[in-house]
């Protein structure tokens, strides 16, 4: 573990003294807490280890009144001490299958029987020994040469299940094969959309790099990237968002050439805040933190990380659910850009050449995070390695992070990478495919103690550290540049075309790898689907006669309420060009559909950003699931102002384990279904709507095995599969975007798109704690073309105000956009086009039918408005007022809302205040 | 053409508000050089060529040891006799936020009786305990005194900061920043009337509800609020609604955010007085 603040702390006394302390001594950082009235010891122990410190990566220590009276709080060293001499092992791989997998589970390689037997063929061949011996290796593998397969072959790095041959069986029986979901359908539609953009083909680089390039305008290309970082999230919830958000910085800031980074974006799932059972042990007499906890320090880290960065957190949700007990989800993004072109170099593309110097940059190497990649690719268990566990320090990011766009426009450097999952054996390694081989030398590498093994030094994910191909002939340049910023900087190596992954410590060679082998040798998964439609119980309650009490017990719904306290902790306004808020309206408290920021100083050009997320209806069908999270971004996009037709997404599947295995996972097959049913929507909904994704990442263990409070299985709560689409769209000019409250008494109060009977899995069955059956549908050739229509009208500045219907529906949305405007709203739902409903006012409010809009006019503007919108589904339902009311008339005429907008808005602002 | 004030705007050890703010500068009629703190030092580029030092946002060595404490003290040990001569000169030095805090432990502001160098000031954290993000009302009361507030009565800004709460040293200092007239922005309410302390109209907590002081010749400014971010008026929160109001009267939709004001007092004066 680094200690950032004891490491500012030696520099401090450096500018005072004109030098450092040298000689070993340096300064530790501890924060000391007074606690009062404590009735003894074990209560003192219980608050330091439950509420104040994290065991995993703090040590606390207990004082006494008497003791610290007397000698106060001695100082606590921190100092590693590490001293050994480096070793290197070797595995014999010509033994029995237990024996391989014994190497591969206590090794923490998370490999298979099957890849551990690819790799042992390897080995075996005569011409791998003998090019293995001029280099003084024996046949039988290293440490170092299993560890960066290991890596290399993560799940988390090589996506094994998305690239797996599925044959999958629908619920008639028929069956497919589908030889990679990723091919197929992800790229697959991304390369279809391409094509069919033609001349029009704004895309600049997909799926090749950490992040996925688009052009912005002809001076600038925009970088999108969103990650997770789950398991470390659920172990120490502070550092592993916080490593999460400065993890994934990383990556739009090492694509290409590198980018200036200028949003982030969160999304997490978390069991209930408020939850009140018995939480379960996870390990010996070991419990799960509570869902409170999780939330407090997962985004306790989005903020610091965000904030001291320096970059806008403008964008974000939180969904909660009690399958998120065990295992939250935290989604974190990034947004970039940078200059299509770079001292005359398209900036987007990465290039090395032949005898470019890999050089490292950062942080030092530790322990730190050793095993990250593969452990993500396992499910959270009992011995999950807590030296995974890294704690990301913004600041020695930010400051190498100024430095490199220094070296950057000055040329100095060909590309980058991140060191993230996986050290520098992923980070050299991906590089090194540029050119078709390396060298380094791990004895070089800057580390924060000795003692450490080359395999250790070649895989720790160790932060803020980013490998870089610089150009031979700017060596000293960037080294004088580097030193005068402050960033160590170091030669590691070069890169060569030798086919080889050469890695050597001092003289010795630790491994030497076949680059084709090490990138192409993992064998491909194999796995079963099979879809059975669920069927759950139908709902039987009656229609309230008055619908306020239930319209204010959905805006104190958990997954609809304010997030107002999270949002205001994040420094949203950073790089001043943040034009359309988190929080809009009349008291800058109001839900905003999609942010938007200006990232150019003098262009009204923006980009509007935000997400469409919704796990719950992966109850019914992931499918739809699917389709309606690409349809809430996309809708989410059009009611800011963002172009229809420069939509770019990101997908994150967060999904159980999918591998059948008749007792550790027996409905593997059906969890491997619905990732494919997502899979053919992500196709269906982002080839209709030419919204293409150009990155991606997948989490495929949201499992949480409980035990009893001895340690033995109990049961294992699987996460709802979840598909987060993180949507990012030009906006032409800023000036036209629309937030979603009501502007003016008597403007004209619309809805556009028809609401049917699409209950299922909504937040108001929830509410009577049912499922039901009928899943809101996404209708592609409507939404498409009331998009269209919507995005002529907003460019021609007709409307005041445009909120999207999502969870809670048509109810929640004329609320939120009524008291975030601070004006009355008077509707008729006899005027709503709907279907479906019968005479169920509250089906006709809650209801979370897809691709609807509450949109208000000016009145005078009625003509033009309703003549662009002719085609649609559409209706004048009301007007806005000037009392401070909210008046829904029901479909029978009666009135069955009647209620003060504010306190509605204290209904949706209390929970999460 | 006019010869343009040259402006110094700080960067490094995460500085973070530097782009944004050296481009309010530039909006404002200024030259400005975003330079590194360590290009000062080493001699690279010379403090004395600027007309102006701006003093960014951010989360300099990472609020470690206190926001601006580190930086404080890098700027006193390794450039304390340049930003001595700097002020001996007479020329102008904006903190914003981390800037400010900076300022206030080096002591910089409000040096009262011209004790340059001796902290009386702070900056703490929130009353809140968080670091939050709103936009606030502040009113000028600094009678006219420091150059960059001129012709400023009230402004709608954003402040971001976890350690914003000002406070003094003692009673005698804050009575002296009255009597010296050393107090440039004060938080109020929508209407302009005092927060009294009130939350969230004084964000923090602040003694006074004091949001920016000076130094004793109105030269240097400190101040938590960020002009920077509301330079141009699409980043008001209420745009749209301000948009609509001009509709409505058939006026034009203003381009300008009221924080260019003080840049433009700043360079307007630099262009007057320093060049």
């Amino acid at each position: 573990m680094t200690d950032p603040v004891g490491n500012t702390s030696v520099s401090a006394i450096g500018d005072m003294l004109g030098k450092e302390p040298g000689n070993g001594r340096s300064v530790y950082y501890s924060r000391q807490y007074l606690l009062r009235g404590i009735p003894g010891r074990a209560y003192a122990e219980r608050i330091a280890r439950d509420l104040l410190a994290n065991d995993i990566i703090e040590d606390t220590r207990i004082i006494g009144p008497d003791n610290y009276a007397a000698r106060g709080l001695e100082p606590l060293s921190k100092r590693v001490v590490y001293a050994r001499e480096p070793v290197v092992r070797e595995y014999g791989l010509e033994v029995p299958d237990e024996e391989l997998m014994r190497i591969s589970s206590e090794g923490l390689l998370s490999m298979n029987l099957e890849e551990m037997k690819a790799i042992a063929s390897y080995f075996k061949a005569p011409d791998v020994i003998e090019e293995r011996r001029r280099y003084g290796l024996s046949a039988m593998p290293t440490d170092a040469e299993l560890e960066a397969i290991a890596q290399t072959w993560s799940d988390h790095c090589k996506h094994k299940n998305f690239n797996a041959r599925v044959t999958y069986t629908d619920e008639k029986g028929k069956k497919r094969v589908i030889d990679s979901l990723y091919e197929t359908f992800i790229k697959g539609s991304t390369k279809r959309i391409r094509r069919m953009l033609g001349e029009d083909d704004f895309l600049l680089s997909v799926f090749e790099d950490n992040a996925g390039v688009v052009k912005f305008n002809d001076d600038y290309s925009f970088v999108l990237k969103v990650e997770t970082h789950n398991a470390p999230s659920a172990l120490d919830p502070y550092g592993g968002a916080i490593t999460g958000i400065v993890g994934v910085n990383r990556d739009p800031f090492g694509t290409g050439k590198g980018a200036r980074l200028i949003f982030n974006t969160d999304v997490f799932a978390f069991g209930p805040t408020d939850y009140d059972k018995e939480l379960p042990y996870k390990n010996k007499g070991e419990k799960i933190l509570h869902p409170k906890r999780v939330f407090g320090g997962v985004r306790k880290g989005v903020e610091d990380g965000g904030n001291q960065s320096g970059i806008p957190t403008i964008s974000g949700g939180i969904y909660f659910n009690d399958k998120f007990l065990g295992k939250p989800l935290v989604h974190v993004g990034t947004g970039a850009l940078m200059p299509a072109y770079i001292n005359g170099e398209p900036s987007h593309v990465k290039e090395i050449i032949k005898g470019d110097l890999i050089v490292m940059c950062g942080g030092r190497i530790g322990k730190d995070g050793i095993h990250g990649a593969t452990f993500s690719s396992e499910g959270l268990h009992k011995g999950s390695p807590t030296s995974a566990v890294q704690i990301g320090d913004p600041i020695t990011q930010k400051i190498m992070n100024d430095f490199l766009l220094e070296a950057r426009d000055r040329g100095y450097y060909r590309t980058l990478t991140d060191n993230g999952a996986g050290g520098l054996s992923s980070s050299v390694g991906e590089l090194a495919r540029l050119s078709g081989g390396l060298e380094v030398d791990l004895r070089k590498a800057p580390l924060k103690y000795a003692g450490l093994d080359p395999w250790e030094i070649l895989i720790s994910e160790a932060q803020e550290r980013m490998t870089l191909a610089v150009k031979p002939e700017y060596l000293d340049e960037f080294m004088e540049l580097a030193q005068r910023r402050g960033v160590e900087s170091t030669v590691l190596g070069r890169f060569n075309d030798s086919g080889r992954f050469h890695v050597r410590y001092g003289d010795n060679t630790v491994a030497y790898l076949d680059m084709e082998f090490l990138h192409g040798g993992v064998p491909q998964w194999e796995l079963d689907a099979e879809w059975k439609p669920p069927v759950h119980e139908e709902p039987d309650f009656g229609c309230p006669e008055d619908l306020t009490g239930t319209l204010h017990e959905m805006l104190s719904r958990w997954n609809i309420c304010s997030r107002e306290s999270v949002i205001r902790q994040y420094d949203h306004e950073v790089q001043g060009g943040t034009v359309v808020k988190p929080l809009v309206g009349e008291m800058n408290d109001g839900p905003g559909d999609a942010a938007v920021v200006k990232p150019l100083s003098d262009s009204y050009e923006g980009i509007a950003v935000t997400h469409g997320y919704n796990p719950n209806y992966s109850e019914i069908d992931t499918y739809h699931m699917a389709a309606c999270s690409i349809d809430e971004a996309v809708r989410s996009i059009i009611a800011a102002g963002g172009r229809p037709d420069r939509i770019v997404f990101c997908d994150n599947f967060c999904w159980p384990d999918t591998v059948h295995d008749d007792e550790s996972n027996p409905d593997g097959k059906y969890k491997e279904a619905q990732l494919v049913r997502a899979n053919q929507a992500l196709q269906r909904y982002c080839t209709g709507f030419r919204a293409p994704c150009v990155s991606g990442k997948d989490s495929m263990h949201i499992d949480f095995k409980v035990t009893d409070s001895d340690g033995n299985p109990v049961e294992k709560i699987s996460g709802q599969p979840s598909l987060l689409m993180t949507a990012a769209a030009k906006v032409d000019d800023v000036r036209k975007c629309v937030t979603m409250d009501v502007k003016m008494p008597g403007d004209l109060v619309y809805v556009l798109g028809k609401t049917y009977g699409e209950l299922g899995a909504s937040e108001y069955y929830a509410m009577h704690s049912a499922t039901g059956n009928r899943v809101p549908r996404v209708r592609l050739g409507k939404a498409r073309s009331l998009y269209q229509s919507l995005s002529r009208v907003m460019q021609e500045e007709l409307v005041a105000s445009c909120h999207d219907c999502s969870q809670g529906g048509l109810g929640v949305a004329l609320a939120e956009s009524s008291f975030s405007g601070g004006c009355g709203i008077e509707v008729d739902l006899r005027k709503v086009p709907r279907w479906g409903i019968g005479k169920r006012d509250d089906y006709a409010l809650f209801s979370e039918s897809q691709s609807r809009f509450v949109v208000t006019i000016a009145p005078d503007y009625r003509d033009e408005f309703e003549s662009m919108m002719e085609g649609n589904e559409y209706a004048m339902i009301g007007r806005v007022t000037n009392d401070k009311t909210l008046s829904i008339r029901g479909l029978s005429g009666r009135e069955v809302v009647r209620e003060d907008i504010y306190a509605l808005k204290e209904s949706w602002q209390r929970p999460m205040r | 053409m006019m010869k343009k004030p040259e402006i110094c705007i700080m960067t490094g050890y995460g500085i973070n508000c530097d782009y944004e703010t050296a481009d309010a500068f530039r909006l404002a009629g200024g030259k400005a050089e975003r330079v590194h703190i360590n290009d000062l030092v080493l001699g690279v580029k010379e403090l004395e060529r600027y007309h102006i030092l701006g003093d960014p946002g951010g989360f300099s060595d990472g609020d470690h040891i206190k926001s601006g404490t580190v930086l404080s003290n890098r700027m006193k040990y390794k450039l304390g006799e340049q930003i001595q001569k700097f002020i001996n000169d007479g020329k102008l030095i904006l903190g914003i936020c981390n800037g400010d805090q900076m300022l206030q432990r080096y002591g910089l502001i409000p040096a009262a009786g011209g004790s340059y160098g001796v902290q009386t000031t702070s900056l703490m954290f929130n009353d809140s305990g968080k670091f939050e993000c709103r936009w606030v009302h502040i009113k000028n009361v600094s009678g006219g005194k420091c150059i960059f507030a001129k012709n400023i009565e009230e402004m709608y800004i954003p402040v971001a900061h976890g350690e914003g709460k000002f406070v003094v040293d003692s009673e005698e200092t804050l009575q002296r920043l009255y009597d010296d007239n050393l107090i440039v922005f004060k938080y109020v309410d929508s209407e302009g009337n005092p927060a009294n302390g009130r939350y969230p109209e004084n964000p923090n907590g602040s003694v006074d509800d004091i949001a920016a002081i000076s130094d004793p010749f109105g030269l240097i400014l400190g101040m938590m609020p960020h002009p920077e971010r509301i330079c141009r008026l699409i980043t008001h929160p209420q745009y749209q609604r301000i948009k609509r109001e001009c509709r409505e009267r058939g006026i034009p939709v203003p381009e300008e955010g009221d924080g260019l004001k003080i840049f433009r007092n700043a360079v307007d004066y630099a262009r007057k007085n320093l060049i």
